[in-house]
């Protein structure tokens, strides 16, 4: 039996163990707690003092916004990045606490809900700690994604803001700087097969003092990276915007005094999460289920689920997602359980009450069930570089989910919308530029997702990507000057690229590259959605198609056009169908490619994806089908198979006469081939997955989830690690035993 | 709550005639507790239940509705899903034939039947004296 100690030996005990702690590592005090923090004094008093001058409040708050937008403006200019080039960034004010009050109204929304955590660790273990301190002047980054963030191709810098020696608030910028030395070039390691292929870790970090980088700290930065020029470039330009923002906290401090610039901060947080408990009150109270599927680790194809269930109850939103698909130890398609609230809480920011303030306690509302151990909620030892290739689709789970309650709510300030597509369709390159740089980063072109359709209109063409509202694809004329690549077919619209329905989703573009003039070049893509679709359509609206990666090797376009201009093609179905180079290897594959050097001229090629469509197809508008005809953006297959539009294709004349009888004909058909519900589940449901299906995560039972067969299964509150072989270990056993066989038949 | 507030947090609900718009294609009789077809108002069965199983219901061939790109006799991945683990379900009205909503499953994978259940004691109580 235990000893009982006594009070002090405890308190002694305790004190040692305080000062011997042997790491430091993400505290899932912080880490798993996304509520806003709960007032200090002095908060309370300023909130008190103000209480009846809103008006004064309402422009202290407005200024502070535009000093957020105005930091986003200056990294957007400066930043050397693609990633801060093109918007993937946000400027933000903290609390004195660490919350996420206010942010900069473009750019990357989800950081607005997942950037606190490293504020909260500092505040809690460098701020009274004798060697680390925090004093004015002080500038802090940070990397690690399980101490915050994305992953680690995000970069946060931070300095807090004093007024008479205490801590007002911190100000801080977070942009995707993209190349952190990790396995693969350019952040996001697809390949990753562990936690130390992922490059770069800074724990909230103190790097430098009196507003100056210390220089052994920022050459160790620098040394840990592919591009040293770009580290630096990127880290003066988020201190330079930091320290705008700190110039402008302390002018508004002058005007109106500390209480009233407190009293704004903590105000903007409690407002907001009173505000968003006020309009889920106006939702039905239920349940909705939806299932979201994924095809592929980026490194084989597997199905894995996402199981979702979204409960509303009075002013709080439940999200259950357990039941979902266990983590894979040894790859990169796993996410902290705090990024994925981050991109979840952004749902809410841009597509149901884009008109409330970006911060942190737009989600406070919300709790998420998960399994611990599955992918989203990973492990501390899985690598999550390409977290996102859980939590996009547990996205669309809930995006496909949130209509259902939305559409009978007594409040809503946006139109009900379909799922946005959700992958990041664009190419990852990495090598030896033309100014003889070696360079490693990620194009833009992932912002052009193809919006969704909405009760009231088509989705936009190419439009957003799913977590950003405003962020650009980049020019591709600028590109070029730095880096080798070229586009062949930089952004060409692909027919019938969307969901279908009564309104259709925003269709993507084909994107065909090549390089030349380098002496060493390669690309990576990661993306799901080659065998199963990864966005969906809601309301009998249909998901968009399916996205490979599309290659010709052993060919110099360059070489053989030289004198053959004819040889181009203009569309990916034109390249891979005619097949116009002679002696080409033309190959499809999945979309999640790891570093792959090719030669100059060779053509890879992909497809940005479409939005979902909303409603039944049938009652598509036909002067709608004629307009996209017009753009050339639909099929006469199409128009006549899925539409049932019966039109004059030169001229464009709808036969109205001729299309309501072939959607009366259509309807017929629909009753005629289909089944009563029980009759059908009866003959379709199977008590498990099929054989050959490398299915993970639950079936019919939430408490069991399979692990890549019918028959291998664990419980979902003990979850065995997923341990993948690699593909090409899986590739060689094939050939053996096919050898083998063919030794045999010899 | 007060009146005015009442009013306030209801504005943005359709009601068709006597029943509440639920989605694009489903309403709610609350007096009947029914869930009914916005298009052709076919009775769907009891609210408290899933309106699915009044259903009529349809698995379809992917390439049907996403015809593929490039030629599948040449390629293995062609932007049309793989039908080996991916399947459409189409749900329509019994009556009316409108399309109510799509799944895309793999192959035997449980229908979702109950993906949308609401508390009609709590939607009655809001709604009580509505449409006003």
């Amino acid at each position: 039996m235990n000893k009982v100690k006594a009070p002090s030996e405890r308190s002694l005990i305790e004190q040692f163990l305080d000062d011997n702690v042997l790491f430091l590592g993400p505290d899932p005090e912080i880490m798993n707690d996304h509520s806003v923090s709960i007032p200090n004094e002095k908060e309370l008093a300023a909130v008190e003092a103000w209480k009846d001058r809103a008006d004064e409040i309402h422009l202290i708050r407005n200024r502070l916004q535009t000093a957020c937008n105005e930091s986003f403006d200056m990294v957007e200019q400066m930043g050397a990045a693609p990633g801060a080039k093109w918007g993937d960034l946000v400027s933000c004010i903290f609390s004195c606490q660490g919350d996420l009050s206010l942010a900069s109204a473009g750019g990357m929304l989800l950081f607005s809900v997942l950037a606190q955590h490293p504020q909260k660790f500092i505040l809690k273990y460098w701020k009274d700690d004798p060697t680390v301190g925090v004093r004015e002047g002080d500038i802090f980054m940070h990397n690690d994604a399980r101490y915050g963030n994305i992953h680690n191709s995000d970069q946060s810098l931070s300095i807090p803001v004093f007024h008479d020696g205490e801590i007002v608030c911190i100000v801080g910028t977070i942009v995707h700087e993209g190349e952190n030395g990790a396995c693969e070039p350019g952040g996001m390691p697809g390949g990753a097969e562990s936690r130390y292929d992922e490059g770069l870790k800074m724990s909230p970090l103190k790097v430098g003092e009196n507003f100056e980088f210390r220089k052994d700290l920022l050459t160790f930065l620098q040394n840990s990276v592919r591009e040293p020029k770009l580290q630096l470039e990127g880290m003066k330009s988020k201190l330079h915007a930091c320290v705008r923002i700190k110039k402008r906290v302390e002018e508004i401090i002058r005007d109106y005094g500390v209480d009233a610039f407190l009293a704004t901060v903590r105000g903007t947080l409690t407002d907001t999460e009173a505000e968003v408990r006020r309009r889920l009150r106006t939702w039905p109270d239920g349940k909705v289920k939806t299932n979201v599927f994924g095809d592929s680790t980026l490194r084989e194809n597997v199905l894995f689920k996402i199981r979702c269930e979204v409960i509303k109850r009075d002013d709080e939103l439940i999200v259950d997602l357990r039941g979902s698909t266990p983590a894979f130890l040894n790859r990169a398609n796993n996410t902290v359980l705090a990024s994925m609230k981050g991109m979840l809480a952004q749902l809410f920011l841009m597509f149901v009450w884009p008109d409330l303030p970006r911060n942190q306690a737009v989600f406070a509302p919300i709790s998420l069930l998960t399994d611990p151990g599955s992918a989203l909620n990973c492990p501390p030892e899985a690598p999550n570089a390409q977290s996102m290739m859980t939590f996009f689709p547990a996205f669309t789970a809930v995006q496909s989910a949130v209509p259902k309650l939305l559409f009978a709510a007594g409040f809503r300030s946006t139109d009900i919308i379909s799922c946005w597509y959700n992958m990041i369709t664009t190419f990852v390159y990495g090598g030896v530029n033309q100014h003889q740089e070696f360079v490693g980063n990620v194009c833009a072109d992932l912002n052009g997702m193809g919006g969704a359709a909405r009760a009231t209109r088509d989705g936009e063409h190419a439009v957003a990507p799913i977590f950003s509202s405003m962020a650009d694809i980049g020019e591709q004329e600028l590109i070029e000057e730095e880096v080798p690549m070229m586009k062949l077919v930089p952004h060409k619209i692909m027919i019938d690229n969307c969901g279908f329905g009564k309104y259709r989703g925003g269709q993507g573009y084909q994107q065909i590259a090549t390089h030349k003039d380098t002496q060493s070049w390669g690309y990576m893509v990661n993306t799901l959605g080659a065998k199963f679709p990864t966005a969906y359509g809601i309301f009998g609206g249909y998901a968009p198609g399916c996205y490979p990666l599309c290659k010709v090797k052993g060919v110099n376009v360059f070489d053989v056009m030289k004198d053959n201009r004819e040889l181009m093609r203009f569309t990916i179905e034109d390249i891979m169908n005619e097949q116009p180079f002679p002696g080409a290897t033309y190959s499809t594959h999945h979309a999640g490619l790891q570093f792959e050097l090719a030669e100059q001229g060779e053509l890879y090629m992909i497809t940005q994806g479409g939005g979902g469509g909303y409603g039944d197809v049938l009652e598509r508008d036909p002067a709608d089908i004629v307009k996209d005809w017009g753009d050339g953006n639909i099929s006469k297959r199409t128009i006549e198979k899925i539409y049932h539009v019966i039109m004059d294709y030169g001229t464009g004349a709808i036969d109205q006469e001729g299309t309501d009888q072939a959607r009366a004909a259509e309807r017929r058909a629909r009753l005629a081939r289909a089944r009563p519900f029980k009759e059908f589940a009866a003959e379709w449901t199977r008590a498990k997955p099929p054989q050959n299906l490398p299915y993970y995560g639950s079936w019919d039972d939430p408490t069991v989830l399979h692990l890549g067969s019918p028959d291998k299964t664990c419980p979902a509150d003990a979850i065995e690690p997923v341990i993948m072989p690699d593909p090409k270990d899986v590739e060689i056993t094939a050939l053996r035993a096919e050898l083998s066989a063919l030794k045999g038949e010899a | 709550m007060s009146e005015n507030n009442a009013m306030t947090e209801l504005r943005g609900v359709t009601f068709d005639g006597e029943k509440l718009a639920i989605t694009e294609y489903l309403s709610i009789d609350l007096d009947k507790e029914t869930w009914h077809c916005r298009r052709c108002d076919q009775n769907l069965g009891n609210a408290r239940g899933p309106y699915k199983e009044a259903l009529v219901v349809y698995e379809r061939e992917p390439s049907d509705i996403h015809d593929p790109v490039i030629d599948p006799e040449k390629y293995a991945f062609t932007y049309s899903p793989d039908p080996e683990w991916c399947r459409i379900i189409e749900y329509y009205c019994p009556r009316c034939a409108t399309q109510i909503e799509v799944e895309y499953l793999p192959p035997g994978h449980p229908l979702t039947v109950d993906d949308l259940v609401l508390d009609i004691d709590s939607l009655k109580a809001r709604h009580a004296g509505d449409p006003s």
